[in-house]
C-alpha cells in the first residue's frame, strides 16, 4: 500500500518557522509543499471541521500559526483544556458531527483526560489533537512532556503518535473516520512539534489504512427475524432504548416500530429525547432514578428489546434480580456490549437505524402470518395503573424554601421547543432528566457514564457553537458550576450566549442525599457554604465573567427570571436559583439492591408482587 | 476455569503490545503466557496468548480485543487441532558425579545440552508446557540454578493458514 503523500527529501532541514502563508487548500489533487502544521490545518478543513476548541502552548504553537489564516476552521479559545474537551463533546452531541479539541503537550494534554474518558463512556465522536515534545526529546522527561498516548490508551477508541509529517493527512482522516463510525468514540492524535515544523507535502484525500477496523452496520437477517418472532408473540414487551438510537439518528424508525407494535418505550439517561416524552407509549426513564412505571415494566417484562443500550448498572440495579422473566433481544453496533452484562437470547449486531428499519418490516410480516395477534391490553392496564399510582412528582419543602424540581420544571415549560439542555452531575441532573420534557433527539446532553461534575457549562458552550440558532440551557448545580464556570468568560468573549440555571442548594446535593439516607444524616463535607456565606455570589461572579447575573429565591420570581433570561441574547446569562437543601431525588433504587426494591418516595415502596399480570 | 490459546494477528505498530496487555489487565484477566513475533507478512505480527478463563468471559475478552483498531484477527486454537511449543533454558547443577545422570534425563526428553561447565550444564528443551514441567521435575533433585522460558507459540494443524485470509 502506498501513501497518497510523498515523504520529504533526505537532507531537508526543518524550517524553524512556518513558511509563507498557504494558498487555499485544494479539496483534492496534486500534492502541495507545506509545513506539517499547514498540512494539519488543511486536513482539518478537508475533513469538514468547522470549529476547534483549544488553548495554544509550546509544542502546539506551530499549528496555531496557519490556524490564524483558516477561513473554514473557527478556533474557540477556552480557559481550561477540560473546557475544550467537554465543549467538543457538547458540540458533537448537539450536532451529530465530530467535535474537535486541541491542546499543547504535558499538562495541556493531561487536562483533556477527563473529557476523553467522558466521551469514551458515552460514545461521543471527538478528535483531540495534542502537541508533543520534539521527536529527539521524546522519552527524556523533557519540559511539558507526557506520554499522552499511553495515558489515554484505555479511555480512547484509538490514538496515534504521528512521527512523520507525511502521515498527518492520513492520521487526521483516520481519526475522524474512527471517531464517527461504528460505535463512536474519542480519538487522540499526538503530533511532535518538529513534525509540525518540518516541510512535507499535502494532498487529499489520503488512503485510510485500517485493516483491523470493520464495524458491522448491516444486521443479520436471520437474527432480525428471530427478534421479530419474539416481539410478535410477547405478552409483556418493553422497548429499552439507549443512546445508540440517538447516535444512529434512528428516532423516526423507533417511533414507527413503537407505534406499529404498540409496545411501551423506556428511554435511558443517554436516550432522553430519542422518543417524545409526550407520547402515550413513553413510560419515562428506567434505572436508579427512573419512573416507577419504567422500572416496574422492565422488571415484569417477558421481553426486553434493547436498542443501542448497554445494560448499565444504573439501569439494571442488582443484575441477578433484573427483569427476571424477560427474554432479551439486544441490538447494538458494538458486539462486545451484547451479553456483556445480561445474556442476550437474540443478539443483533448492527447500526440501530438499519436494525429498527428491518425490525419494522419483519414484525409486520410475523403479524401478517400469525393466526391471532397478542393482546397487549392487559399489559397496558397494568402499566397504566403504575403510572396513575406512582407518577413523577415532588413535594414542596416544609421550610418554605424554593423547590428545585419546580424550577427545572418551569424552565422546561417556558423554553421554546428547539431548546437544548445540558446538565452537570448529581441531583439537578436527575431532576433535569425527569422534569424537563424532551420531544426530540439531541435536545438533552449530559455526562451519563463517567458522571463528570462540571460538564454542563462547557458542554453548553460547545452545543451553542454547533446549533447557534437554538436556546442552550445549562442546568447546573452549585457544586458542578464551581468546577468549570471559567468557560463563561469564553462564552462571553466568543459570542456564545448560553443560559445557565444554577440550582443552588448550597451543598453537594446528591452526596448529601446519600448521607441523609445511608449515613445517619452525618453531613461530612457536603456543605459548600454557598448559602451560609454566599461565597461565591453567583450573580456577581456572572457579571465579573461578562454575563448577566440574575437571582430567584421564591416561587413567585421563577417564571419572571426565566423570561428575563430568555430576553437577553447579547451575552450569557446566569440565574442563581437559591433552592432548599433537603429536596431529594425520587424514585430511587438504592445502589446494590434489585430494581423491585424501588422506592417511589421515601418510605413508599410499590408492592409489585400483588398485582401480577 | 479452562486454559485457552488465542492467536492474535496485529498490525506491526508501536504500542500494540501495550494495548493488548493493558486490555487484559484492565478487564481483570490474567495472561498466563504471551509470545509475539513476526509473520510471513512484513506488516503483521502474531501474538499467542494463553489465558485461564471461563467460556463467557473469554467471549467478552475476545470481543474487546477485536475492538482494538490494530487487532486484525483472533483465532482460538483448540489444543487437539494445534501444535503448541514453548522453549526452556535451564541451568542444572551437575558436577562430574551426577553429570551422566543429568545427561540421561536430557536425552530421555529429547532435549539438548547447550553449555557445559565443571559445576553445571545448561539444557535447551522445547515442547508443550506439560512436557517442560515434567523435565523440570526430573531435573529438580540435582538443583535448578536458573530457569528461563519463552511464552507459548502455537499453530493450527493442516494446510489452512489463518494469516492468508486476514490479509487482503
Amino acid at each position: 500500500m502506498t501513501s497518497a503523500t510523498s515523504r520529504p527529501a533526505a537532507g531537508e532541514t526543518p524550517s524553524p518557522r512556518p513558511g509563507p502563508r498557504p494558498k487555499p487548500a485544494p479539496p483534492t489533487g496534486a500534492p502541495v509543499r507545506v509545513t506539517g502544521a499547514q498540512s494539519l490545518v488543511r486536513s482539518l478543513e478537508a475533513v469538514g471541521c468547522e470549529v476547534v476548541f483549544g488553548i495554544p502552548g509550546g509544542t502546539i504553537l506551530p499549528a496555531y500559526d496557519p490556524l490564524l489564516d483558516s477561513t473554514k476552521v473557527r478556533h474557540v479559545l477556552v480557559r481550561h483544556e477540560q473546557g475544550a474537551g467537554h465543549a467538543a463533546t457538547g458540540y458533537a452531541q448537539a450536532t451529530g458531527r465530530v467535535g474537535v479539541c486541541m491542546a499543547t503537550s504535558g499538562p495541556g494534554a493531561t487536562n483533556l483526560v477527563t473529557p476523553l474518558a467522558d466521551a469514551n463512556m458515552d460514545s461521543v465522536p471527538v478528535v483531540a489533537i495534542t502537541g508533543q515534545q520534539t521527536r529527539p526529546l521524546i522519552g527524556t522527561d523533557a519540559f511539558q512532556e507526557a506520554d499522552i498516548c499511553g495515558i489515554t490508551m484505555p479511555i480512547t477508541k484509538h490514538n496515534f503518535l504521528v512521527t512523520d509529517p507525511a502521515d498527518i493527512p492520513r492520521a487526521i482522516a483516520e481519526a475522524f473516520h474512527l471517531a464517527a463510525t461504528g460505535r463512536p468514540g474519542p480519538v487522540l492524535v499526538d503530533i511532535p512539534k518538529d513534525v509540525l515544523q518540518e516541510m512535507t507535502s499535502f494532498s487529499w484525500p489520503p488512503e485510510l489504512r485500517l485493516p483491523g477496523y470493520r464495524p458491522t452496520t448491516r444486521p443479520h437477517g436471520k437474527q432480525v427475524r428471530e427478534a421479530a418472532k419474539l416481539i410478535a408473540t410477547a405478552r409483556r414487551p418493553v422497548l429499552y432504548v439507549g443512546g445508540g438510537v440517538i447516535k444512529a439518528d434512528a428516532s423516526a424508525q423507533l417511533l414507527e416500530l413503537a407505534e406499529s407494535t404498540g409496545i411501551p418505550v423506556v428511554t435511558t439517561l443517554m436516550a432522553r429525547g430519542a422518543f417524545p416524552d409526550s407520547h402515550p407509549q413513553h413510560l419515562g426513564m428506567p434505572g436508579m432514578h427512573g419512573t416507577v412505571a419504567a422500572v416496574a415494566a422492565m422488571q415484569k417484562a417477558d421481553l426486553l428489546v434493547a436498542l443501542g443500550a448497554r445494560f448499565d448498572d444504573r439501569v439494571t440495579g442488582q443484575l441477578s434480580t433484573f427483569a427476571p422473566d424477560a427474554q432479551v433481544v439486544h441490538a447494538d453496533i458494538d458486539p462486545a456490549e451484547i451479553s456483556k452484562n445480561r445474556r442476550a437470547d437474540v443478539p443483533i449486531v448492527g447500526d440501530c437505524k438499519e436494525i429498527i428499519t428491518e425490525l419494522v418490516d419483519a414484525v409486520k410480516a410475523e403479524k401478517d402470518n400469525a393466526t391471532r395477534e397478542v393482546d397487549l391490553a392487559p399489559w397496558w392496564a397494568q402499566i397504566d395503573s403504575w403510572r396513575e399510582t406512582f407518577p413523577l412528582g415532588y413535594d414542596w419543602p416544609d421550610d418554605g424554601t424554593l423547590s428545585p424540581q419546580y424550577v427545572i420544571e418551569r424552565i422546561g415549560a417556558l423554553t421554546p421547543p428547539d431548546a437544548v439542555f445540558t446538565a452537570g452531575v448529581g441531583q439537578h441532573q436527575m431532576w433535569a432528566a425527569q422534569f424537563v420534557k424532551y420531544e426530540r433527539p439531541r435536545s438533552w446532553i449530559n455526562s451519563g457514564g463517567l458522571g463528570t461534575m462540571g460538564y454542563a457549562v462547557p458542554a453548553a458552550m460547545g452545543a451553542k457553537a454547533g446549533v447557534p440558532q437554538s436556546q442552550v440551557w445549562a442546568i447546573d448545580g452549585d457544586g458542578c458550576f464551581q468546577m468549570t464556570n471559567q468557560e463563561l468568560a469564553t462564552c462571553a468573549i466568543e459570542g456564545l450566549p448560553i443560559k445557565v440555571a444554577v440550582i443552588n442548594n448550597g451543598n453537594l446535593g446528591m452526596v448529601r442525599q446519600w448521607q441523609t439516607l445511608f449515613y445517619g444524616e452525618r453531613y461530612s463535607n457536603t456543605d459548600l457554604g454557598t448559602h451560609k456565606h454566599r461565597i461565591p455570589d453567583f450573580k456577581l461572579l456572572a457579571e465579573a465573567l461578562g454575563c448577566a447575573g440574575l437571582r430567584a429565591e421564591s416561587r413567585e420570581e421563577v417564571d419572571a427570571v426565566i423570561q428575563q433570561a430568555m430576553e437577553i441574547n447579547d451575552r450569557p446569562v446566569v440565574i442563581d436559583f437559591v433552592v432548599g437543601k433537603d429536596a431529594q431525588v425520587w424514585p430511587m433504587v438504592a445502589a446494590g439492591t434489585g430494581n423491585s426494591e424501588i422506592m417511589a418516595a421515601r418510605g413508599i415502596r410499590p408492592l409489585f408482587d400483588e398485582d401480577d399480570v | 476455569m479452562t486454559k485457552h490459546t488465542l492467536s492474535v494477528l496485529v498490525e506491526d505498530k508501536p504500542g500494540v503490545l501495550a494495548r493488548v496487555a493493558g486490555l487484559f489487565s484492565r478487564r481483570g484477566f490474567n495472561i498466563e503466557s504471551l509470545a509475539v513475533g513476526r509473520t510471513e507478512h512484513p506488516d503483521i505480527s502474531r501474538m499467542t496468548i494463553v489465558v485461564s478463563v471461563d467460556e463467557l468471559p473469554l467471549e467478552q475478552v475476545t470481543k474487546q480485543l477485536n475492538k482494538l483498531v490494530n487487532v486484525i484477527k483472533i483465532v482460538e486454537l483448540e489444543p487437539s487441532a494445534a501444535v503448541q511449543r514453548q522453549l526452556l533454558l535451564v541451568k542444572v547443577r551437575a558436577d562430574a558425579t551426577v553429570r551422566s545422570q543429568v545427561l540421561e534425563t536430557v536425552q530421555l526428553f529429547r532435549a539438548k545440552v547447550v553449555d557445559v561447565s565443571p559445576e553445571a550444564v545448561t539444557v535447551e528443551a522445547t515442547g508443550t508446557s506439560e512436557k517442560l514441567d515434567a523435565l523440570l521435575r526430573m531435573l529438580e533433585p540435582y538443583g535448578l540454578r536458573e530457569i528461563v522460558q519463552s511464552g507459548m507459540v502455537a499453530i493450527g494443524r493442516g494446510a489452512r493458514s489463518i494469516t492468508a485470509t486476514a490479509v487482503r
